[in-house]
Order: structure tokens, then C-alpha cells, then sequence
């Protein structure tokens, strides 16, 4: 598998570290023991387009959002998560 | 034994080299080649019909095909270390002195006793593993499995360690092509014309696929010319790649392959410091799989009798070798191509004794050439082979309209038509389609990026292949970016492919679909009796297809028989999914150089050298070599020297290399406030110039890490992990920051590797420290007090940091210098501290005197226990949103009943501990009802001289005092131990802070 990471360009699979679901959104603090459990466990288990956290330990390390087909493995898009980095690509 | 006749090779013509014989040797008996051969070339060249004997019913076997399809030809190639099983002699090049012996067959190949199975073939049959050896149950393991595993099987593995390299490499494309044949080399024209990338990988040694064969005419030339030409061209162009002996195996993800090249199997062993084979991966932005077709045989009784061979097998083994497998030549057919093997035969001088055609329409130029050539055309099929393990020596015929007729030869070519090689376009699950006219699968859809051409797409005259695979490769050209010109395409004739579908000929005996696992048409329609109708089922219950040629030859005779018993059509029926590899990978190829030694990278820290000069014993933990202890002359044991050297810390100085630990820099002027959200305590109000222990939970209240972080300026603290999480809190703490935190201003930066840090521990440290620091530097207990942290210099200017913590509990410092300083800095503690009778201790007293302090560490940190769990429930603030906060309170994290760490003594204070023992009440018989806890860490204390031990145990703390019962069951252990405070050792801690 490649993936394009938007600081280092194509890059082979191994260079990376899949988290998981990007969906679920840490809740602010004061939230319910059960907004963190949804948070903490809850995952949807999609056939079909999901997004992902991914780790570019082998380069960057910038953490990516990765829109992926689980069926097919294809990867539509590939964007720094949050934060500065993504600061840092819009301007 | 010699034979060196070559007694069936043609006096001229073939590709080999006449002027550079070759000895080889098989099951012992010495024979003669020439270079070009194969090992099946050279067998056939000599008369050697023989060559193994069959997986189940050990049949004689002979060469069925001359490529990397071969079902049977299996043998056990070289010796020694370098013997390697299940070898194709269809694709074994021949070289100088080659071994070779057949497999499964004892004591030898012609007299095989186990071919007595063959009497018992009747429950050998689909699904006999299931049905015969069910009963009594325990008989499986002890007398079953083993008794079949002697008699079925293919060749021995070496059973001695691979003494060759293999290399791992990897290349870039725009156009990859697998094959040489008229289409992958007219694609590799187009594509290398229009000025792309490209790589072309060939299986074979020599380049040209059926053309070396069948040859033909391409721009009013010999195929042979055209090849040359065509290569030259080639050669000529800036950016194209041809690899042979290299086998495309695999298609993944992304435009990845997989490809195997046979670097150096062509050779008795490698050359010196070169590698057997190599394992490419290969991104290509496009690929052409022009990798042919695959004759497949015809299933009628006796079909696998040596001298039974395929038809374009036969004419390859003829034109491309001067191998003659058979004097008198019998061919079966249900094709016109199938007459080539005709023509060829009677050009070599090689008699032709019948035609047997399936097909009534057998065309008036064939008929023409067999009243030519003087040999009978036969409409019908063969129903019967006579012969054994010398070979074919008469065929049975039944004519169409019932008629019978025998014919006499010592060979029988069979043509069932040809499968398209659909495996590579196949592997990301697609499934191939049927096409009627050449009733065949041919590829329906292929990977991102992937598309086939000529044979293996189903075009089977020479013209079609070269327009195919030429419009192939200027499409993925340009479709990968290049603009150039293709120039014209090759040109060759069309011919016509005929066929009349015959997959099997009803008849008594065996008739073999599956050659590799001896599953017979029999077997299929038993299967199909007993329900196992899907083809998935049909794979795995006759193991059809599942030998190590994955059913190339068999597969599709296979689902047409099954399709025929069930009453379907071959589409309905379908195929089974096709999967990687295409070939057998040797393992150590995926290894590469990563065995041994070099499995993983190794890590050393900046003390290594100077310890491997005293003398250390090293540990491996992680990728890291660490020093264990350093062990004197005289002491006879690791306990002797870790207690020498926890005493002479405890009772002077020593200091232990800790460059292992995780470091982290975290700067910004939110860093603080950073820090305070990923540990559970607060450092965003730890003053400047200070150290604390911090403590990180995992988001499900679990302990994390822990480690010490100093604020070295208002914006600048330095953060370290434990060894074993140095990588994994990093990717933790850029989740923190990158994606759930993103509003804080702050930035991290690894710097283990940039810091070499040592601790110097015992009452003597001040004193060694002064001879290394620069006197101006105040470290007195009041200058820099315990947890204070700070840059200084050292005699000579170098900057130092030096952290006053302690993990031994002694007064104590750890000092960082950067790591290209860290040799030179433990040496000069050598030097320094000589006079202080300065100790060097490993990871071994490191242990021991954390455990007398009480300080948890890997053991304890197991990724199941809470910070209450380990004592330090009183860190976790209660004024701050942290990492883990929430899922800490939940009701089974903060039960009262959980294990939770305690030390623990043996009432026998002579008795040694062991980790693992469980913790039972005392007096109660062990079980899993009344099993408290378990022992986590213990060590000898030459400080309390006896054994101690950390343990999780329910309610721990409440029981401190009560005197419990350890059962080791692994070890046969059993003792009683006291449960006491985990602190032994100065428990108000006065030494660390003197």
C-alpha cells in the first residue's frame, strides 16, 4: 500500500501506523462517564469509506486523517488530523 | 554409474550451447547436458522417462510440462544444507555437477514399496483423512498422522540452516510487464519507445515465451531474428529494465508487486558475497501482464503415465532443446493448435503414429499432412494408456461411433486447449470470466492499473498477441504521463484457434485432474455425491488445486468436470479465489538479511564499547544491548558480582548507563500546560530548575508510562519514558498534541538518541561529581537540592545536564552530556573516581535496589493496573482534565478489592522467590477461587541479606503483616511468604535527599 502523506509526498505502507476510527471526538472535559466510554470503546465497523488516524512514525510524524475503502483498501484523501499542521498546510 | 550418451538428443538445432557440456547426477547416477538445458531437458535428452513418484498412490511419474506449471517433476535439488525440496526440473537450470534425486519413493524410484498403496486406493480416496482414521480417537496423533505423513508427501527439507544470502530491494516504474513473449516484448517496445520507465520480468532464463517454442514470423522475419532485434531496440532505450529468471508473484496494494529473482540458483552456490535470490517489490504506476497461457491436459484413464507429456511441452522440449521425449509420437488432441507439436515432431526427424482428434472437422491441411507424413488420423479419444514406469508403450482409441483402436508409441502428446494465466489479474479477488469460443476463464476485470495482454487475455494467434501487447503498452504509457511516439506496431499472421471442449474421457481406472495431489476425476464426482458441490468446497475436501503448483495444469478440469456432474455450465460453476504467490517463495527470501543476528537492528548505548572492553554480560531489551552486570574475576556467579556492585553503590559510588530511557523535548509556551493534560499530576506549576515523577494514563484509565520531567526553562521541559515505551509515548504524546489538543502551543522533540545519560548513585557522588563538574558549579545540598535539575559545565567547557533523582534511593544524580561525549564521559568517571573505588553496575543492581526501594517498573506497569494499583493514587489531581481521568473512576478501576502492589519477604529468610508464584491465603488449597494476586518482581537484597518481592495482591495494602502462601505450580514450589510496606530500603528516604 502507498500513501501520500501532504509533507512527504509517496510513501510505502511500513512508514506508517494506523490508530484507528477518526470519528469518534474526544469530549470536552465535565463530559459524562458515558460520553468518555462512547468515546473510549465505541467504533463503527463500516464496509465501505472510513476515515482513519494514521501515524507517519517512518517520516514526518505528523498524524494523518486517511479517508480509506475497506473493501478495496483504496484511499481517497489525506489530510494532517488537526492542529498546527494543518495550519501549516492551508497557509 | 555413467551415462553420458545423451541418447534421445537431436543432432541439431535448440537453443544449446553443444560447445559447453555439462555433468549432472540424478538419484546418483551420473549423466551429461549442455548449457541451456534444464534438468527435465537433460533428463528427456537422455531417456530418462521416470522421475518421481506420485503425493498419495506413489505412480510412476514423468515430466508432464516445460514450465513453471509442472505438476510432477519434482525433485530434491543439491545437498547438504543447500538440499531444497519439491524443485521443478522443468524450470532448474542445468549447471557443472548438479544433484538431483527424486522424492517420496523407497528404497528407490523404480522399485518403490510404497506403491503398494496404490492396492489400497480405495480409501484413499476425497475426504479419506475424515472418513478412515476417525477412530479410536487417540490413534490419530500416535499412529495415523505419523504413518501418513512417512508414506505421502513430497521431498525432505534440508533440517540444517540455510547457508546462502537473500536480499530484499526495491524498484520504481512507470510500466511493469510480466512476460517476454510476442506480447510483453512488443509492449515493452511501445512503452520504452514512448520513453517510459519500464521493467520487464521473465520467469525463464531466456527471453522470447512460446516464441523460443513455436517460432513464427514477425515483420517478414524469424521469430528468432525478430527476438535479437527487438532486444537490441531495447538494450537501446534510456530507461528499460529487463530482468530474467525474476517471477512476478504477486500483485498488492497501491501499484506494489512482488517479484522473486533467481539471482544465482543457476550456479552450484553463489559466488562469494553475492546472494541466491532476491525479493523485489516493485511500484509501478502501471503493469501488463503478458504472462501467456497454460496448456491444460485432457482427464482419461492412464493419463499420467510417464511418456504422457503436453503437446507445446513436447515441441519445447524438441525445438527449444533437441531433447526428443519419444521416438514415436502419439498425439491427443482437441485443437488445431495441438497439430503443431505434429509438425515440429516430423521437422525433427521424430515419428508421428497417430493423430487422435476429439474434433469431427479435423482441417483439410492437417488431413493432408498426415497422408503426407503417412500416419493415421483418428476421430475419437484415448479411453487407455499401456506402459508403466518405463513409459507409454501402446494407446487405446475409441473412435467416435463406437469403434476401437490401438495404436502403438512411446510418447503421447495431449492437447486440452489452453488456459489464459489469470492469476496475476486475479489476486485482489477478481474473478475471471468465461469466453466460449476458446472455452476458457479469461481475465474480466484486474487491479488499479493493471491490464493484460495477448495470451493471457485470451488473444492466442502471434498477431493478435503483438497488437494486443503493443497497444497495451502505449496505452499504460501515457496513461502513467509520457508522450512519445510508439512507432509502429509488430506485425505477425493471425492464425485461427479451433477447439471442441473435451475435459474427460469416462473410462475404468484412474484418470488424474490433479497430478501434484493425486486427486483423480473419481474423486470429483464423489465430492460432488457427498455434497462438497461449491467450488470452494470441491478445493478443500479433494484438495484439488492445493499442491504447490496450486492446480495451474488442473484446476479448470476440475470445475469443468464438477460442472458436468452437477448439471451446470463451467461459469456457473465458477472458480475458486485465486491467491499470491505465483510461484513457491523460499521464506528466507521475505527474511532477506533480516536472520540471525541482524533479525532486528541492534541499538547500543553510548557506554557499549567501554563495557564490552571490562568485560559486561549484556541483555537484550528491546532493540538495545544493555549491560547486566560486569562481572569480576573470581566471582563465580551473576549474584556475586550484582551484590558486589549493589553494595559498593549503597556503601560508595557506581553509575549505570540509563541512555535508554525515552527523551523527549517539549517546548512552547503552552508546554506546561501540554504536559499537564497527558500525566495525571500537574507540571505546568513545577518551578524552573526542578524535576518531578510523572505518571500518564492510557485514555481507559490504565497506567501508561512513567518518568521523571524536568523544567529546564519557562518554556522547556525535558521529558523522559522508560526504555520499553520510549517509541510508543512519543506517538502518543503527537496524537496528544496533533489531534486531540491542537490548540495548545506546543512542540515535541525526540532526543534519545541525542543524549547519553548516565546515574551515579551512593553517598560518594558529590565527591566524584566535583572531580568531572567544574568546581564553580554548586553542588552542595542547598546549591542543588534533591529534584533540582539544571545545565552546568564540566572541566574543559562541555555542557552538561545534571538531574538530582534517584531511582537506587541513594543520594544520587543522573547527567546527560551529549552522546558523542558518552564514552569519553565514562571513562573519565573511571579515571575520577578511582580513588572512590567507583563501580560500574548493570541493569541486574539496578533492579535489585529499585525493588528495595519499592519502585515500580515494568512488571508492575503491565497495562492492567491503576495508579491506586501501584500506591500513587494521591498524583492524580483532581483540579485538571487529563488523559485517562474519566475511565480511571469507573467502578471497577477503583473497586476495593483489586490487587494492588505490596512487598513481600519469605518467613524462611533463607528461601529464594520467584516471579509468577501465585499468592494463596495461607493454609487454603490453591485454585482459581482463593487465588489473590501474583509475584511480580523479586531480587536478592545483599542490603536486608535475603530474598524480597513485589506483589499484586487483592487488597494488598490491608493485609501488610499477614502471612500468605506462594504456590508455583511451574516450578513445584511452594512456601509461605509475609506481605510488608513495598518499601525496604530507608523508607523515609533521608539517603536520597542527604
Amino acid at each position: 500500500m502507498r500513501i501520500v502523506c501532504p509533507f512527504c509526498g509517496e510513501r510505502e505502507l511500513g512508514e506508517f501506523t494506523c490508530l484507528g476510527d477518526a470519528k469518534p471526538v474526544r469530549p470536552a472535559a465535565g463530559a459524562s462517564a458515558d460520553e468518555v466510554f462512547d468515546y473510549v470503546y465505541l467504533r463503527d465497523n463500516v464496509a465501505g469509506e472510513t476515515s482513519e488516524h494514521w501515524y507517519h512514525g517512518g517520516g514526518c510524524r505528523a498524524w494523518l486523517k486517511i479517508t480509506r475503502n475497506t473493501l478495496t483498501h483504496e484511499i481517497s484523501s489525506v489530510e494532517p488530523a488537526a492542529g498546527v499542521g494543518a495550519a501549516k498546510v492551508g497557509a | 554409474m555413467v551415462s553420458l550418451a545423451q541418447t534421445h538428443r537431436l543432432e541439431s538445432g535448440g537453443l544449446i550451447d553443444r560447445s559447453a557440456p555439462l555433468n549432472f547426477s540424478f538419484d546418483g547416477k551420473i549423466f551429461a547436458g549442455f548449457q541451456g538445458d534444464t534438468l527435465a531437458s537433460a533428463l528427456i535428452a537422455n531417456g530418462v522417462k521416470l522421475v518421481g513418484r506420485s503425493f498419495k498412490y506413489h505412480r510412476p511419474r514423468g515430466i508432464l510440462t516445460a514450465g513453471s506449471e509442472e505438476p510432477n517433476a519434482l525433485v530434491e535439488l543439491r545437498s547438504g544444507a543447500r538440499r531444497e525440496p519439491n524443485t521443478k526440473a522443468t524450470t532448474a537450470e542445468l549447471y557443472d555437477g548438479l544433484e538431483a534425486a527424486s522424492q517420496n519413493r523407497w528404497p528407490s524410484l523404480r522399485h518403490d514399496l510404497m506403491a503398494v498403496n496404490q492396492l489400497f486406493a480405495p480409501i484413499f480416496v476425497a475426504g479419506f483423512y475424515y472418513k478412515t482414521f476417525m477412530w479410536p480417537a487417540k490413534f490419530w496423533e500416535a499412529i495415523y498422522e505419523p504413518a501418513i505423513r512417512r508414506a505421502a508427501g513430497l521431498g525432505r527439507a534440508a533440517g540444517v540452516a540455510d547457508p546462502d544470502h537473500y536480499d530484499k530491494a526495491w524498484a520504481h516504474c512507470d510500466v511493469l510487464i510480466a512476460g517476454s513473449g510476442p506480447a510483453g516484448l512488443a509492449a515493452a517496445l511501445a512503452a520504452g519507445r514512448i520513453g517510459a520507465r519500464v521493467i520487464l520480468c521473465e520467469e525463464d532464463f531466456v527471453l522470447g515465451g512460446r516464441l523460443l517454442a513455436d517460432g513464427g514470423t514477425i515483420d517478414s522475419m524469424p521469430a528468432a531474428e525478430w527476438i535479437s532485434r527487438t532486444l537490441a531496440e531495447l538494450a537501446a532505450l534510456p530507461d528499460v529494465r529487463i530482468m530474467t529468471r525474476t517471477t512476478l508473484f504477486g500483485v498488492y496494494d497501491g501499484g506494489t508487486y512482488g517479484a522473486i529473482e533467481q539471482v544465482n540458483d543457476h550456479l552450484p552456490s553463489p559466488p562469494q558475497h553475492q546472494v541466491r535470490q532476491r525479493l523485489w517489490r516493485i511500484v509501478a504506476k502501471r503493469s501488463i501482464v503478458a504472462a501467456g497461457a497454460i496448456e491444460r491436459p485432457i482427464v482419461f484413464t492412464g493419463n499420467d503415465t510417464p511418456g504422457v507429456m503436453m503437446a507445446s511441452a513436447m515441441r519445447t522440449y524438441v525445438a527449444r532443446y533437441a531433447a526428443a521425449p519419444a521416438r514415436r509420437v502419439a498425439l491427443f488432441t482437441n485443437n488445431a493448435d495441438g497439430w503443431r507439436t505434429v509438425e515440429t515432431a516430423l521437422g525433427a526427424g521424430l515419428q508421428i503414429a497417430a493423430v487422435v482428434d476429439a474434433r469431427p472437422d479435423v482441417s483439410s491441411e492437417h488431413r493432408a499432412l498426415a497422408t503426407k507424413a503417412g500416419f493415421p488420423v483418428l476421430n475419437g479419444s484415448v479411453v487407455g494408456v499401456e506402459g508403466g514406469k518405463d513409459g507409454v508403450r501402446k494407446i487405446a482409441v475409441s473412435l467416435i461411433g463406437g469403434a476401437r483402436a490401438e495404436v502403438e508409441a512411446d510418447g503421447l502428446a495431449v492437447s486440452g486447449g489452453w488456459n489464459p494465466a489469470v492469476g496475476l489479474t486475479s489476486y485482489h479477488r477478481g474473478r475471471p470470466k468465461w469466453q466460449d469460443d476458446i472455452s476458457a476463464f479469461v481475465p474480466d476485470s484486474a487491479p488499479p492499473g493493471m491490464m493484460a495482454a495477448g495470451a493471457a487475455n485470451g488473444a492466442y494467434g502471434l498477431g493478435a498477441c503483438l497488437r494486443q501487447g503493443f497497444a497495451a503498452g502505449a496505452a499504460a504509457a501515457q496513461s502513467a504521463g509520457r508522450a512519445g511516439n510508439p512507432g509502429t506496431a509488430p506485425v505477425g499472421d493471425d492464425e485461427t484457434f479451433s477447439l471442441t471442449p473435451l475435459w474427460h474421457v469416462a473410462g475404468k481406472g484412474k484418470a488424474f485432474v490433479d497430478y501434484q495431489h493425486d486427486v483423480t476425476a473419481s474423486d470429483i464426482e464423489l465430492a460432488q455425491r457427498e455434497g462438497f458441490e461449491s467450488v470452494e468446497h470441491l478445493k478443500r475436501y479433494t484438495t484439488l488445486g492445493m499442491a504447490t503448483d496450486q492446480g495451474k495444469t488442473s484446476n479448470v478440469a476440475g470445475l469443468a468436470i464438477m460442472a458436468a456432474v452437477s448439471a451446470k455450465s463451467i461459469p456457473e460453476t465458477g472458480t475458486t479465489i485465486y491467491r499470491p504467490p505465483y510461484v513457491p517463495v523460499a521464506i528466507g527470501a521475505f527474511a532477506g538479511h533480516h536472520r540471525d543476528e541482524n533479525f532486528h537492528a541492534t541499538r547500543l548505548t553510548p557506554s557499549h564499547h567501554w563495557a564490552a572492553e571490562q568485560g559486561a554480560v549484556f541483555v537484550d531489551t528491546g532493540l538495545w544491548k544493555r549491560a547486566q552486570w560486569y562481572p569480576r574475576s573470581g566471582e563465580k556467579d551473576w549474584l556475586e558480582s550484582v551484590t558486589r556492585e549493589v553494595k559498593a553503590v549503597r556503601g560508595g559510588v557506581g553509575f549505570c548507563d540509563v541512555s535508554t530511557l525515552g527523551k523527549i523535548d517539549v517546548h512552547g509556551p503552552d508546554a506546561g500546560a501540554f504536559l499537564d493534560r497527558v500525566y495525571i499530576n500537574t507540571f505546568s506549576s513545577l518551578a524552573v530548575g526542578k524535576a518531578r515523577y510523572g505518571l500518564m494514563l492510557r485514555e481507559d484509565g490504565m497506567v501508561y508510562d512513567d518518568g521523571t520531567t524536568s523544567r529546564l526553562a519557562e518554556d522547556h521541559y525535558f521529558l523522559t519514558t522508560t526504555t520499553a515505551k520510549a517509541g510508543p509515548v512519543m506517538q502518543h504524546l503527537e496524537f496528544c498534541r496533533q489531534v486531540l489538543f491542537p490548540e495548545l502551543d506546543a512542540q515535541l522533540t525526540s532526543v534519545s538518541d541525542q543524549w547519553a545519560q548516565f546515574s551515579i548513585a551512593g553517598p560518594k557522588t558529590r565527591d566524584l561529581l566535583r572531580e568531572i563538574v567544574d568546581p564553580a558549579e554548586d553542588l552542595s545540598n542547598e546549591g542543588f537540592p534533591f529534584m533540582g535539575a539544571r545545565e552546568v559545565a564540566l572541566r574543559g567547557g562541555i555542557k552538561a545536564r545534571l538531574f538530582r533523582i534517584s531511582f537506587s534511593g541513594e543520594m544520587a544524580f543522573e547527567i546527560s552530556v551529549p552522546a558523542r561525549y558518552g564514552d569519553a564521559l565514562v571513562r573519565n568517571l573511571m579515571l575520577a573516581g578511582k580513588q572512590f573505588g567507583v563501580t560500574p553496575y548493570g541493569t541486574e543492581a539496578l533492579g535489585v535496589m529499585r525493588i528495595e526501594k519499592g519502585h515500580v517498573a515494568g512488571p508492575e506497569l503491565n497495562g492492567t493496573t491503576t495508579a491506586a494499583d501501584l500506591g500513587l493514587a494521591k498524583m492524580m489531581s483532581t483540579k485538571k482534565d487529563f488523559v485517562g481521568r474519566v475511565m480511571a473512576g469507573r467502578e471497577a478501576l477503583v473497586a476495593a478489592d483489586r490487587q494492588v502492589v505490596v512487598g513481600i519477604k519469605p518467613t524462611d529468610k533463607t528461601r529464594r522467590l520467584r516471579s509468577g508464584a501465585h499468592v494463596i491465603p495461607k493454609g487454603e488449597i490453591p485454585g482459581p477461587d482463593n487465588d489473590l494476586g501474583y509475584v511480580t518482581s523479586v531480587c536478592f537484597s545483599p542490603t536486608l541479606d535475603q530474598w524480597i518481592g513485589l506483589a499484586l495482591v487483592e487488597r494488598g495494602r490491608e493485609r501488610i503483616g499477614e502471612i500468605v502462601h506462594a504456590h508455583d505450580p511451574l516450578r513445584g514450589e511452594d512456601y509461605d511468604v509475609e506481605l510488608c510496606n513495598p518499601v525496604f530500603y530507608d523508607p523515609d528516604g533521608g539517603r536520597q535527599r542527604g
